[in-house]
């Protein structure tokens, strides 16, 4: 008689928790009847290049960074457009050509927009929108 | 536990069946996989670079995955001259490594402040705070001399045990994991030395 078919996928699942639980359950044991533990202030240090660490590690990011990343996000795709249309400039039709004229005047009116919403001040207190 | 009989042994270990101790097992296997920590102070930085490159190869020995971080390091080479601004960061990161841990000390800077000891800057010797395995001379020393420190270390971890009166030191609980890491004095560090880890030869006079 055939197995199940899904016995496979039971095999795998035990075998896929068994191989990683298995070192660390030994290390467990390990640790339990041989090395004592030896926790400390410095061990448990968060940082761990010789420098003690100044102020916490949960700092907020400014909001400038994430606004910056998209709008370079959408320029960088716009990049990988231009270069086959650069490629094949000298044979495209006229309506190719006012098509991709037209993609990068919508991506310039889009920076145009983000630029009069404040997205490039660096210092919101400044400009105060 | 009755040990196993000598002959019986190697009369096994004919056909081809290994009977170890756990001890021998758990020594072989992190001897041969001691990872150093990777950072380097001065020109024996260079020597310890030239080692782990091809000629040299000290990934025969089982050493060459050098580590950025403490967590994951067994020992730690002090390549070069230990300046006093740079000691309190080199005992914090021997304080973050895990049990079992190991220094090698490199050099005569790393031993003893070297050519620079008179240097007003200059730490005179790590073993000043935190306990030093291999003392290798040179300066710097060749690569072979760092290999013959790491097959020494080696020897070493083969002999330490993992019971009994005689255990090796990491596995005693009243062992210190952590040394305490010197602040910046108005002349010197403060503490100069752990006491407890630094035992100044003493001169006697006839």
């Amino acid at each position: 008689m055939t197995p199940n078919p899904y016995l496979f996928i039971v095999v795998f699942a035990g075998v896929a928790i068994t191989f990683p639980l298995l070192p660390l359950a030994l290390a467990w044991c390990w640790r339990r009847f041989f090395q004592p533990p030896k926790p400390g202030a410095e061990k448990n240090a968060i940082y761990e290049c010789g420098v003690e660490s100044i102020g916490d590690a949960h700092v907020q990011f400014r909001s400038q960074y994430y606004l910056y990343a998209i709008i370079f996000l959408i320029f960088d795709v716009e990049a990988i457009f231009l270069v086959p249309f650069a490629v094949a400039f000298t044979s495209l039709p006229l309506g190719a050509f006012v098509a991709v004229l037209v993609f990068l005047l919508l991506l310039i009116e889009g920076l145009v927009w983000a630029w009069g919403k404040g997205c490039l001040e660096w210092d919101v207190k400044a400009s105060n929108r | 536990m009755s040990e196993i009989d000598e002959k019986l042994r190697s009369e096994l270990q004919k056909q081809g069946i290994f009977v170890v101790k756990m001890q021998d097992l758990y020594n072989w296997g992190r001897k041969n996989s001691i990872w150093p920590l990777q950072f380097g102070l001065a020109c024996c930085a260079i020597e310890m670079i030239a080692t782990a490159a091809s000629r040299y190869d000290i990934a025969r020995f089982g050493g060459e995955v050098f580590r950025p971080s403490p967590r994951q390091a067994d020992l730690m080479i002090v390549a070069g001259t230990v300046t006093k601004k740079m000691a309190p960061q080199i005992v914090r990161l021997y304080n973050q490594m895990p049990d079992p841990k190991y220094v090698i000390s490199m050099g005569a800077c790393a031993i003893s402040g070297g050519p620079f000891k008179q240097g007003y800057n200059v730490l005179k010797g790590i073993d000043r705070y935190i306990p030093v395995d291999v003392y290798i001379p040179g300066c710097p020393p060749r690569p072979e001399a760092l290999l013959h420190a790491f097959m020494e270390l080696q020897r070493k971890i083969d002999g330490q045990k993992l019971s009994g009166a005689d255990k090796a030191e990491f596995l005693k609980p009243e062992q210190p994991s952590e040394f305490p890491v010197p602040e910046f004095g108005e002349h010197d560090l403060n503490p100069p030395a752990n006491p407890r880890t630094y035992h100044p030869p003493v001169v006697e006079k006839q």
